[in-house]
């Protein structure tokens, strides 16, 4: 592994006990990400992914049972007190959620939330901190940033209220961002505006960021490396640009070719998957996919497929009956 | 005024006509759909894309007579809905249906799933309790649910995708003629998506209906639609058939809702988007043309002349002074 990993997540298990049973939301999954690199995790509703990011921030719900190892900047964050917990977030390890209305605090003006995010770690007086803050809000692209600061999130539209969780998140400059489900919330045009002020603030300050979504199309363009989930495991994992140029796994390769494409002709039927994930609090024995599969035979049904590397040492997948011919972007 | 149609069928079954609606918040008016003309050909699905606010949803409530227009006519298979009161708008919406966004909220939690879809049946008189269970049966199995399994059950069992089969099942029941479906596919993943998509196609042909399709999502509505129109801040952008104008479009905004879309293909770099600022409100919206703050072709004549939709090619109309295609 390259030395200048930051963020390493080991082996983590991630247990809700449900009146159903215990629902495993992430099941053994191993993570690299290096300074400055983007990692996007993509997949679907109840994949894990929101439950993974919680467990790299350590938000966890208080029933949570979490296992594995999380190191960050050479610390393991499991063994953290709270209290130094609290300081590393929002400092070097800040996050970015879907919506902007439940992460701001609607009866607090932006100013006093981006002003008390920098005396809580950086020793500004008021002046320099409400300084920084405008600069802050002039950064992500908000006009007049003086009169913002005295606005409450209400009187923000969507677009230019997840534009203030991200100057609050970058203004303690982290060295890891993890923006989770960003743009879902908003509007294609606005979505391709956030995506960019993301990648220039990123590039700008060499900062890495976890990108999670449920949109292949958004980190086919904006990340390093992608690692694709289901059922709580990683099935999945390259580069970006070789995840695209072969698909080895099957869920994969279904999920893109779902997609409905702008370049294909009107009432051409997509190719679904059929059924639905499995239910989270009754796991399967063989390979989570394997009930959706078209290729999957006995052994899908009774063993489960490790995470493996194949031809390359970056490209790995859990799969007995990878894809053997190159799909992808061409479709 | 010269108000092109936008349509190639002589005898639309749906005529939109110069549809404007308006309602107060607070002291002010927010101008949510202003002279909105179009016409959807029997068997056609339009296709309605735009952002959120642009009142596309609202105009298919105005479709429906769900929220009655300012001024305009709504003619449907030649008879003016905006026009109708009481029993004949009740017997007419038996041929017209709505399907929403959130599945599982437009069922009710507390009934169970054979009431739900019957429940068109009663409100239309069908009195024989054996009829309407024929009859919930048959749609229940037409969009791939088991009747037997599914009829006693409550909504809470389903996921987002089985509940929007239930709400396709209700909306077919009374074997409607046209339906508007509000972002039907929005809140599902892109697996399931794909699903109601393809079962939205089949129950199309099956039950001969047409479509409104409203959504923001350019490539969905591509999936579906026969034609697309376009629509920012309560008025029409642009018309045409779909192949046509996501090949060629001719309003700079439609262009500019094409290019943002992320295109699952790592070698198509995201272009790093001309800062275009975000829709004015509803409530003030610019003079001339609404989307002239935001375009990079507009000039004096922007905001001072509304543009109207005029023809570009065949079957094409756009809303705009400086179209990217000449006419």
């Amino acid at each position: 592994m390259t030395d200048n990993t930051l963020l390493s997540v080991d082996d983590v298990v991630v247990d809700l006990p449900t009146p159903r049973g215990n629902l495993r939301a992430v099941d053994h999954v191993d993570l690299r990400v290096g300074a400055g690199r983007t990692l996007g995790v993509v997949g679907e509703s109840g994949c894990g992914k929101t439950m993974l990011s919680r467990a790299i921030l350590q938000l966890l719900p208080k029933k949570a049972k979490l296992s594995g190892r999380v190191m960050f900047d050479g610390q393991d964050l499991l063994q953290l007190s709270p209290e130094k917990l609290r300081k590393l977030r929002g400092r070097s390890l800040a996050v970015v959620f879907q919506d902007p209305m439940t992460s701001l605090n609607p009866v607090l003006t932006i100013g006093t939330q981006l002003i008390e995010t920098l005396q809580e770690h950086l020793e500004l007086d008021d002046a320099t901190a409400k300084k920084r803050s405008a600069e802050l809000l002039a950064a992500v692209g908000i006009p007049a940033p003086e009169q913002r600061l005295q606005q409450y999130p209400h009187q923000l539209s969507g677009g230019m209220r997840q534009r203030v969780a991200i100057a609050i998140a970058l203004s303690c400059e982290p060295k890891l961002l993890i923006a989770d489900e960003p743009t879902t919330a908003l509007d294609v045009t606005i979505q391709a505006q956030i995506l960019d002020l993301l990648a220039r603030e990123q590039r700008r300050r060499h900062m890495a960021m976890i990108l999670i979504t449920h949109d292949l199309g958004v980190v086919a363009g904006r990340t390093d490396e992608v690692a694709v989930m289901y059922a709580g495991r990683v099935v999945e994992r390259a580069p970006t640009p070789a995840l695209f140029k072969k698909m080895r796994m099957p869920y994969t390769e279904a999920l893109l070719a779902a997609l409905p494409k702008i370049d294909a002709a009107p009432h051409t039927p997509l190719p679904a998957i059929s059924g639905r994930p499995p239910d989270p609090t009754r796991p399967l024995k063989g390979c989570s996919f394997s009930p959706r599969c078209r290729y999957a035979d006995g052994r899908c049904h009774n063993e489960k497929p490790a995470l493996a590397e194949a031809e390359s040492r970056e490209h790995q997948y859990a799969c007995f009956h990878p894809i053997e011919t190159g799909v992808g972007a061409s479709v | 005024m010269q108000q092109a149609s936008t349509s190639t069928s002589p005898e639309p079954l749906l005529d939109v006509d110069n549809v404007v609606v308006e309602y107060p918040v607070g002291n002010k008016i927010v101008h949510a759909v202003s002279g909105v003309s179009l016409q959807i050909a029997r068997g056609e699905t339009l296709g309605l894309v735009g952002e959120s606010g642009c009142g596309k949803s609202t105009l298919g409530r105005a479709v429906l007579q769900l929220r009655r227009p300012v001024s305009g006519r709504v003619l449907f298979d030649g008879q003016d809905l905006t026009a109708m009161q009481g029993d004949a708008l009740r017997s007419m919406r038996q041929r017209v249906q709505l399907i929403f966004q959130d599945p599982i909220a437009s069922l009710n939690p507390r009934r169970k799933i054979g009431d739900i879809v019957a429940e068109p049946l009663v409100i239309s008189g069908v009195k024989d309790p054996v009829r309407r269970k024929q009859l919930v049966d048959e749609v229940l199995s037409a969009v791939g649910l088991d009747p037997a399994l599914v009829v006693g059950r409550l909504p809470h069992e389903f996921s987002g995708g089985q509940c929007q089969r239930i709400c396709i099942a209700r909306a077919l029941v009374l074997n409607p003629e046209f339906i508007v479906c509000d972002e039907p596919v929005s809140a599902l993943d892109v697996s399931i998506r794909a699903q109601i998509l393809n079962l939205l196609e089949e129950m199309k042909a099956r039950y001969g209906l047409t479509l409104l399709f409203i959504a923001h999502d350019l490539a969905v509505v591509k999936a579906v639609s026969d034609r697309v129109a376009v629509m920012y801040l309560g008025r029409l952008c642009e018309v045409g058939p779909s192949e046509q104008l996501f090949a060629k479009p001719a309003h700079p905004y439609t262009a500019l809702l094409i290019e943002a879309i992320p295109v699952p293909d790592p070698d198509v770099r995201p272009m790093e988007t001309v800062p275009v600022g975000e829709p004015p409100s509803p409530i003030a919206p610019p003079s001339g043309c609404r989307f002239r703050t935001r375009c990079p072709r507009a000039d004096a004549r922007c905001s001072e002349e509304v543009p109207e939709l005029r023809a570009v090619a065949p079957g094409q109309f756009v809303a705009c002074h400086h179209p990217l295609i000449a006419g």
